[in-house]
């Protein structure tokens, strides 16, 4: 054996082609949730109790005035619409991106305690301390930074390993999720609807004063996470590896966990911790995209459509109405065990 | 084509916390050869590699690749003139070969800029060289270790680097998979002189593969040199505390380690000692009686 000095044409043609037919899917993947995911906001722009032709969504949605139709679409399913797709665009992509750099699909901001902590925040400024929006906004994001600092500092020893990082934030998870349920039992006017938002999340009431710091982080902090997607796939090879490769770990950990927190307070600040959407989003996503490229876009199309989707179910496909985050607490609960029998089943730990 | 890469280390002390590991190290790599480090367990050759590669910072002194800091250069610009093999890299859940290989061109990569016909040469090139073309479309978790490690060298190569780097990049590897490891190691020194450095376990196999050899003890260097200067029942006892007897390996004509444990050792005839084989190997004493095998 010796290595040869050229390379046969015949592997190259295949890697090229490799590298093509890989390309080429992903990019139909993608497409394809895109025209799901505006499907999916037509559709919860028309439909309702009244149902308003698309000519007449067009209208509202391009400013003009129409009878009727101006309210309902433009005041209530409009701002509903968008939130539920930014929510579930900033979910998706920032659970994969935790769900990556950890390279753990368990690793995920709501089951780690980051959506909890920003969570039991706003439900307590809003519920208790009776903040705006903004106020909200920035308890829930310093609430969700601190829950991070935490739990990271609680893995730490010689290192992170994904594992420990995992079992406590479970811990601190459960613990932010009784002081969200001891805020809402103690308010004053008990408000059911309110009490769901923060317990499962839920877009019931939704305007844009909820609406657009959302829409406003996920323009911002996407972009920074879209810049650090080729970092993040060398992470997947080990920190010492992606450091051979050129990547500055520690600076891209610190810039992906600052934004991807951020996007998830913001999120959840607006429409409550959507159970399971970042935690299911990433594994679909690879699924369907599988070998090579960055899943961040991928994940946050499938936690749109999953939010649009869940919610509509929730408003329509059953008697009662159920808020969005009951629906995916169905889909993501089975899931969640399954990976976790899954692990065993293959002789690994968590 | 031959690389001039000048890879140095100069009063370097490296650490973890209050654990002082190496402890102000000189060392020069010879461009164009296949460096061997050697040593204990626990000795720093890890560590030492570690910092070569810019993974773990230097206490005092410094790395220095083309009379350049490598902790200052900029993390892509060195990385495409130096490679590092971890010694246990993880493979994502999944992950093809083709995918695995093709990160190794990040360092070539920007953020804007597109993967273009010169990252699929390289891949393909990198894949033609460690024979895993074949391979490409298959999952890494079902290959076996053999082809696993000739796929991560491959993802090393991809990165085109004039230097690499081997963390023991034969461990877990049965015997025939060692011997194919090193040999495309050596293919690649030679025929597109890269620059090898290596730590190995393995002394007879060091020794064989090295153009130049490093044993490490306790954070220092022991010795340095051609295999056979550096080779010897001496520097195995200091280094490792073992008692041994160094011969000429008759395959290879490089020196050739053979443990003298508490077992299993033929008797010798009085006025024979043990330490009497030089390190070239004049050969192993021959009482009378039956040749030693």
């Amino acid at each position: 054996m010796s290595v040869p000095a050229v390379t046969r044409p015949s592997v190259l043609r295949d890697v090229t082609r490799g590298r093509v037919r890989n390309a080429t899917h992903r990019r139909l993947v993608v497409l394809t949730l895109v025209v799901l995911v505006l499907a999916g906001f037509a559709v919860t722009l028309m439909a309702g109790q009244t149902f308003y032709p698309p000519r007449d969504v067009v209208r509202v949605v391009l400013g003009e005035q129409v009878p009727g139709a101006s309210f309902t679409v433009g005041r209530l399913r409009l701002p509903r619409a968008v939130l539920a797709v930014v929510a579930g665009f900033s979910f998706g992509m920032a659970g994969v991106t935790f769900q990556t750099m950890l390279r753990n699909p368990l690793a995920s901001p709501d089951i780690i305690g980051i959506s909890s902590g920003a969570s039991a925040a706003a439900a307590i400024a809003i519920v208790t301390l009776s903040l705006d929006e903004i106020q909200v906004s920035v308890l829930a994001i310093v609430a969700a930074l601190v829950v991070a600092l935490v739990v990271y500092g609680l893995a730490f020893r010689d290192g992170v390993v994904g594992t420990r990082l995992i079992l406590i934030g479970i811990g601190i998870s459960a613990m932010l999720d009784s002081v969200t349920s001891y805020v809402l039992s103690r308010a004053a006017e008990w408000d059911l609807q309110e009490a769901m938002r923060w317990l499962t999340g839920s877009l019931n009431g939704v305007s844009w004063d909820q609406t657009v710091p959302a829409l406003l982080a996920l323009a911002v902090l996407a972009p920074v996470l879209l810049s650090q997607a080729r970092d993040l796939s060398a992470m997947q090879l080990g920190d010492d590896t992606a450091s051979a490769l050129g990547v500055r770990v520690e600076r891209t950990r610190i810039t992906v966990i600052v934004a991807a927190v951020c996007l998830i307070a913001f999120a959840t600040a607006a429409a409550g911790p959507i159970a399971f959407v970042a935690f299911l989003s990433g594994p679909i996503a690879a699924r369907l995209v599988g070998g090579g490229g960055s899943l961040l876009v991928p994940a946050g199309l499938v936690g749109a459509l999953l939010v649009l989707a869940a919610d509509f179910a929730g408003q329509f496909a059953f008697d009662t109405r159920f808020p969005v985050g009951v629906v995916t607490g169905v889909l993501g609960a089975p899931y969640l065990v399954y990976l976790i029998v899954r692990t065993h089943r293959a002789g690994g730990s968590i | 084509m031959t690389t001039s890469h000048s890879l140095t280390a100069e009063e370097l002390t490296l650490g973890y916390g209050d654990r002082v590991v190496v402890e102000s190290l000189d060392l020069s790599v010879p461009p164009g050869r296949v460096t061997v480090v050697v040593g204990a367990n626990a000795c720093g050759k890890s560590t030492l590699l570690r910092s070569m590669s810019r993974l773990l910072a230097p206490r005092e002194g410094r790395v220095l690749l083309d009379g350049k800091r490598v902790h200052r250069m900029p993390a892509k610009e060195l990385a495409r003139t130096l490679g590092l093999l971890p010694q246990s890299p993880v493979a994502p859940e999944g992950i093809t070969v083709l995918d695995l290989v093709g990160r190794g061109r990040h360092p070539h990569q920007g953020v804007f800029t597109r993967w273009n016909e010169k990252d699929d040469a390289a891949v393909a090139s990198a894949l033609e060289a460690t024979r895993t073309a074949g391979l490409a479309d298959r999952s890494v978790d079902e290959l076996s270790g053999g082809q696993r490690q000739r796929v991560w060298i491959a993802m090393a190569l991809a990165q085109q680097t004039d230097l690499l780097l081997l963390d023991e990049p034969t461990t877990f590897l049965d015997a025939s998979h060692q011997i194919e490891v090193l040999d495309l190691l050596t293919d690649l020194n030679r025929t597109r002189g890269t620059t090898v450095v290596m730590v190995l376990h393995d002394l007879n196999l060091a020794a064989r593969y090295a153009d130049h050899l490093i044993a490490l003890a306790g954070g220092r260097i022991h010795a340095a040199g051609s295999p056979a200067d550096v080779l010897t029942e001496e520097m195995v006892e200091a280094v490792f505390g073992l008692r041994s007897r160094v011969i000429e390996d008759p395959v290879s004509g490089k020196p050739l380690m053979l443990p003298l444990g508490r077992h299993h050792i033929r008797p010798e005839p009085a006025g024979t000692g043990s330490a009497t084989a030089g390190p070239a190997g004049t050969g192993a004493p021959e009482p009378a009686g039956e040749p030693v095998h």
